[in-house]
């Protein structure tokens, strides 16, 4: 497949008798943003570690920017960086040693390193305490340094596991932005999160893990209306008179749900809003608003979910 | 499988930020003022010693190492004692320490082979003690210049150097045994313990060990008491521990009329010039078995670390 710069086939791992990953079919094309999402022991981390060479695969094929991680883990890990899951640093060390130690091992020629390593510092914005020991770092702090070393190594893929967990919104937003950047120079990325919204405003396509195999996979938006149904999910708020019954009779709704004093939350097959004036007004109700809600990946996880886990 | 790209890239990288980061650190830096504060002190002693007896010596250099001042260990004995315990100090948070700090998933997604991160912890680590002993050894030496006012003759030297080298095998047998339990011990605590542990059954218990092994093997006579089997049995059982082999190879190599290391029979005694020193070269043939038990045992060692390592998942 051309274009394609991670791609798995069949991929399996097992330990003992607990499958981690069952049949992995994945393809992620060059400079896509792709977002793994899933509940934690869905497997992602673990794929994560086969497409890097640092776990075994116990059966199927990894091809990773072009070369087989089992066979070729050095040129694999050269050109792919890695953020792992809460990053950890050699506190006692600057945030600048600890950076040439990996960049030493990565094999970036040393006359560039300095000048590597003061970008990336400069990028996430930590350049004024690059000489200070990471042991007084905040959380926050740390996970922009990971972020920094992944900078640094100018990788063709990103792999980032979790990057914004444990972050304060502020942080996140200015990681994610960071993200999109790296995006805009052409960087494939691999973004593992829990964090729905995140993954929805920063991934071009999303797999849902579960159980150890891709559950579902595409953009946002066919997402949701392949978990969701096209369903027209709307809010409505009105006061007075029976608004909930006379909504309830529209054509086509399915559920009101009184989500407030005032507010109602609707799920219709077809779009009603033209209607949603006349049949409050005709309820003697007072209508003081009314939008579409856009579906959230929040929605197609939990629906999914709670889908699948009835019908095991 | 075979994988390519070479396992030694990246070791020196390796080597040299372990090798800073012992040699920078409090725990090194406590170690070494207590090795420094008791040789000097042994040392001193040992020369006051001298100073009385004032004997025609030949190795006058290498009585420093070995004479004692009761109620004080000599410096060999002393040194039999902490160089354990500084192998250990260097090696037993060496591969569980990165797990704990969570940077191994990080180091191992640089373009190195796992190889290259274990092999790297041990020389850096072989490299700091051997640093370590060697300055030890030259301030010796030079305490003993400036106080006894003579120079060391070669063979001297070379007995000094041989020990010197014996000695960083055995302290290397150590350091081998901590970081295998760094590797099979996710807890620094439990692996210093176990280090500490294993130390105290070989310095300490061993030698009871033998001696019940070699009864229940090769019981005693009731006429004619324990058979030379039990004695030999006894001395097979204590030079599995690096210990009695340090503590051999040193006493061959530091007090040169040693002739035998272990037992001698009567007949054999006939002909021997009693007291009168070996030649180097002897003296090193004669403890030869025991610097390769040190230098074999550091190797299996290390060996079984690096499988164990290999098989160990990333994800801590």
């Amino acid at each position: 497949m051309s274009g394609a710069i991670i791609e798995t086939r069949a991929l399996c791992k097992s330990y003992g008798s607990f499958q981690a990953v069952k049949d992995l079919n994945l393809t992620v094309s060059r400079g896509e943003v792709f977002g793994m999402l899933g509940p934690n022991g869905a497997g992602k981390t673990t794929t994560i570690l086969m497409l890097l060479g640092l776990t075994e695969v116990t059966s199927g094929i990894v091809r990773i920017v072009g070369c087989d991680p089992t066979q070729d883990p050095l040129e694999v890990k050269r050109r792919v960086a890695y953020m792992p899951d809460s990053v950890g640093f050699y506190d006692q060390l600057s945030a600048r040693t600890n950076l040439r130690y990996t960049a030493r091992l990565a094999g970036i020629p040393r006359a560039e390193i300095d000048e590597r390593i003061d970008a990336a510092l400069s990028r996430i914005s930590l350049l004024g305490v690059a000489d200070k020991a990471v042991g007084t770092y905040s959380r926050g702090m740390r996970q922009r340094l990971g972020l920094a070393e992944v900078l640094m190594k100018k990788p063709d893929v990103a792999i980032l596991d979790e990057p914004t967990s444990g972050l304060d919104p502020e942080v996140t937003l200015h990681l994610l932005d960071i993200i999109r950047d790296l995006k805009r120079d052409g960087m494939t990325i691999l973004l593992s999160s829990h964090l729905l919204q995140q993954v929805q405003d920063t991934c071009d396509r999303v797999g849902l893990f579960y159980r150890g195999q891709l559950a579902l996979e595409g953009r946002v938006e066919d997402l949701a209306q392949t978990v969701l149904g096209s369903v027209y999910r709307v809010s409505v708020e009105a006061e007075g008179g029976d608004v909930e019954a006379a909504l309830r009779r529209l054509p086509g709704v399915s559920e009101v749900a009184r989500v407030g004093a005032t507010a109602f939350a609707l799920k219709s097959a077809t779009d009603i809003r033209p209607m949603i004036a006349g049949t409050v007004a005709g309820s003697g109700g007072r209508l003081l608003g009314f939008s579409l809600i856009q579906p959230s990946l929040d929605e197609v996880y939990t629906t999914y979910f709670r889908e699948t886990a009835n019908a095991a | 499988m075979r994988r390519s790209g070479s396992p030694w890239t990246g070791l020196w990288t390796v080597v040299s930020k372990e090798a800073a980061d012992h040699i920078t650190s409090a725990r090194m830096l406590m170690l070494q003022l207590l090795i420094l504060f008791t040789a000097v002190g042994a040392v001193y002693a040992a020369i006051g010693v001298m100073k009385t007896v004032a004997t025609q010596d030949q190795f006058l250099f290498l009585r420093l190492f070995t004479i004692a001042r009761e109620p004080f260990p000599s410096f060999v004995n002393f040194l039999g004692f902490v160089v354990p315990i500084v192998g250990i100090a260097l090696g037993f948070d060496a591969v569980n320490s990165e797990y704990q700090r969570r940077t191994m998933s990080r180091l191992l997604a640089q373009p190195i082979y796992r190889d290259a991160l274990v092999f790297g912890k041990f020389l850096a680590a072989l490299l700091t003690l051997g640093l370590t002993f060697f300055a030890l050894w030259l301030l010796v030496t030079g305490m003993g210049l400036l106080i006894l006012g003579v120079p060391p003759s070669g063979e001297e030297v070379g007995r000094g150097l041989s020990f010197l080298v014996v000695t960083i095998a055995y302290a290397g047998v150590w350091l081998a045994v901590a970081m295998m339990f760094s590797t099979v011990f996710r807890n620094a605590a439990t692996s210093a313990l176990a280090s500490l542990a294993t130390w105290l059954l070989f310095s300490v218990f061993w030698n009871i060990v033998a001696g019940i092994v070699a009864q229940m093997a090769a019981p005693s006579h009731p006429l004619f008491g324990p058979p030379p089997e039990q004695a030999d049995l006894a001395q097979w059982v204590t030079r599995l521990s690096p210990n009695t082999l340090w503590t051999e190879a040193t006493i061959g190599l530091l007090s040169p009329e040693t002739r035998a290391l272990g037992r001698v029979f009567f007949e054999q005694l006939q002909g021997m010039a009693m007291g009168s020193p070996l030649p180097f070269g002897q003296s090193l043939l004669l403890v030869w078995p025991q610097i390769s038990g040190l230098i074999a045992a550091m190797i299996v060692l290390f060996t079984i670390l690096y499988l164990v390592f290999q098989r160990q998942e990333v994800r801590a």
